[in-house]
């Protein structure tokens, strides 16, 4: 089988495979709970963890990270919660067309409920964000700026420093969603200058249901739980509560223990090849694949036509098989992919298609996985181009 | 080469229809039933719109973006209900959905419409076939 669905969710190294079934049969407890030393284990590897994630993204300090389910929680949890505090009647919030449904939609919610507004920054004609239009868009009704640091359908990848120096130029946060970047490229919070950041484990080899919400302390410090109960409390009382100090704040109830392990084991696997390393070798194989899919006759590639400035994600359609029956195709061929609007409806109308076939790359794809691929093309177009009278 | 899988699928006849689709040509916006449904899965649209005369369906055709599957879908449903009368196209909508979630039964009723029991072998693809169907669907239920 050739896997090239890795935008929707990566495949899994036995290490991270093995720190479940270890952390489940060795070290098995709740956290931050029992005065014994099995619960002491159990938090320690959780709290590791979390250094390792400060370490993968260069925080400045560890309670800046927090852990939940992904991308999408840690998008509503800022929504409803910073958004709500701090968006009045009458602010704007930025986003871009390429945005991922999860960092449309509660943005659109939070704005119906509060009476603000949701504007879009253009996209230009290869698909890259229209910095001009970000600029011109940008003013002092701007509070919120949310764009996501590598698009999940074109290929490219955004200048989220730049953005950020424009959001805080008009006294906006900046919140880039890493869901498509953070597995593939090396990743500096501070350097971006980014007040959030948002990933998901299952995208960078970790287990599904564990996610990252990096917050700026500054910012995060005076922002409100999402949910309470039990670990985030401090005091309890018949009418109020006190609660923690970050992160442990934001983490009500029994957290995803195996699932922050198993991310702690996944990030351990990519820190030992490199991140750098990886996004070398990704590039590598864009700029192999990309010529050939090109290549193919009646081919329209999104995003940019340069593999240069194109990620490892490639969307494209043919003009003679549509997206859904080229993907079945595929699919009997043993090589899967994505076909459909990749939960990108704005973009897919942006664009006037409804759909495309969409070929995501990881570490361990391969040369041959893309020939083979483009030779199993060919002979699909040969098969859905007879003449059916 | 395992493509040859495919043909369970893509019949001759489908294939047949998805090149030279049955009644599909654009919305006049003067039709007395028209909705326009999308497939939530993949983003696929699909507008059907037809005119009632006596309680019988006329001048019934869709229009859309769609795989081969829901554009032969869609033709064929089209030609069968053509002229038909809303209990008679209620049993058909029916016998199809049935045809479509594997159940065993007679489905000659559906004319050549039987030829999509196939997508039954590809679950992800069941969806493309009946959009059309849940189309007629919902229309039948607007009682004008």
């Amino acid at each position: 089988m050739i896997y090239f669905d890795n935008a929707a969710t990566s495949q899994k190294p036995q290490s991270v495979i093995d720190s479940l079934v270890d952390y489940y049969q060795n070290d098995n407890a709740n956290v931050h709970r029992g005065i014994y030393e099995l619960s002491e284990r159990a938090t320690n590897a959780y709290e590791q963890a979390r250094d390792k994630v400060q370490n993968f993204i260069h925080a400045k300090k560890r309670e800046e990270v927090l852990f939940t389910r992904g991308t999408t929680e840690s998008l509503n949890w800022l929504a409803s919660t910073y958004g709500a505090e701090n968006i009045k009647q009458g602010d704007e919030i930025l986003i871009s067309y390429m945005e991922h449904h999860s960092n449309i939609v509660p943005w659109q919610q939070l704005a119906q409920r509060v009476g603000a507004n949701l504007k879009y920054i253009n996209l230009k004609a290869d698909g890259t964000l229209d910095l001009t239009d970000a600029e011109e868009k940008m003013s002092d009704k701007t509070k919120i700026v949310s764009v996501t640091h590598a698009s999940n359908v074109l290929g490219v990848v955004n200048p989220i420093k730049e953005l950020a120096q424009m959001a805080h130029e008009h006294g906006a946060i900046m919140i880039a969603d890493g869901a498509q970047s953070a597995p593939h490229m090396a990743i500096d919070v501070q350097d971006m200058d980014v007040d959030f950041f948002a990933f998901s484990g299952h995208k960078m080899l970790g287990p599904t249901g564990i996610g990252i919400l990096y917050g700026r302390y500054e910012v995060l410090n005076k922002m409100s739980p999402a949910q309470f109960g039990g670990e985030m409390i401090e005091l309890v009382d018949l009418q109020e509560a006190t609660f923690q100090p970050l992160p442990w704040r934001f983490e009500a109830g029994t957290p995803n223990i195996a699932g922050a392990i198993g991310l702690g084991a996944a990030v351990d696997y990519l820190t030992n090849i490199g991140m750098p390393e990886v996004e070398a070798y990704e590039q590598s194989l864009v700029s192999y694949a990309l010529p050939k899919i090109k290549k193919i006759p009646g081919v329209t590639v999104y995003g940019p036509q340069d593999s240069e400035h194109h990620s490892g994600v490639i969307a494209f359609n043919l003009d003679s098989v549509h997206a859904h029956d080229l993907a079945t195709a595929l699919d009997q061929e043993g090589i899967e992919v994505r076909a459909g609007h990749h939960c990108t409806q704005p973009l897919m109308r942006h664009l006037d298609i409804a759909a495309t076939v969409r070929v995501s790359l990881y570490i361990y794809n391969t040369r041959e996985e893309i020939d083979h691929f483009i030779d199993i093309i060919g002979k699909i177009k040969e098969y859905f181009n007879r003449e059916f009278a | 080469m395992s493509l040859h899988n495919l043909d369970n699928l893509y019949r001759q006849t489908i294939m047949a229809y998805a090149q030279h689709p049955h009644n599909y040509k654009p919305m006049l916006e003067t039709e007395s039933y028209h909705i326009r449904k999308y497939n939530p899965n993949c983003g696929d649209i699909i507008d059907l719109a037809f005119n009632m005369n006596d309680d019988k369906v006329t001048n019934i055709h869709f229009y859309g973006d769609g795989c081969a599957i829901s554009k032969a879908s869609a033709s064929m449903m089209t030609d069968l209900v053509s002229g038909k009368n809303r209990s008679q196209i209620t049993q058909l909508v029916e016998q199809f959905s049935k045809m479509a979630r594997g159940e065993d039964g007679d489905f000659k009723s559906l004319g050549e419409a039987q030829i999509l029991s196939g997508v039954t072998k590809f679950p992800t693809r069941v969806k493309c076939a009946t959009l059309a169907w849940h189309a007629l669907d919902e229309l039948l239920a607007i009682e004008k």
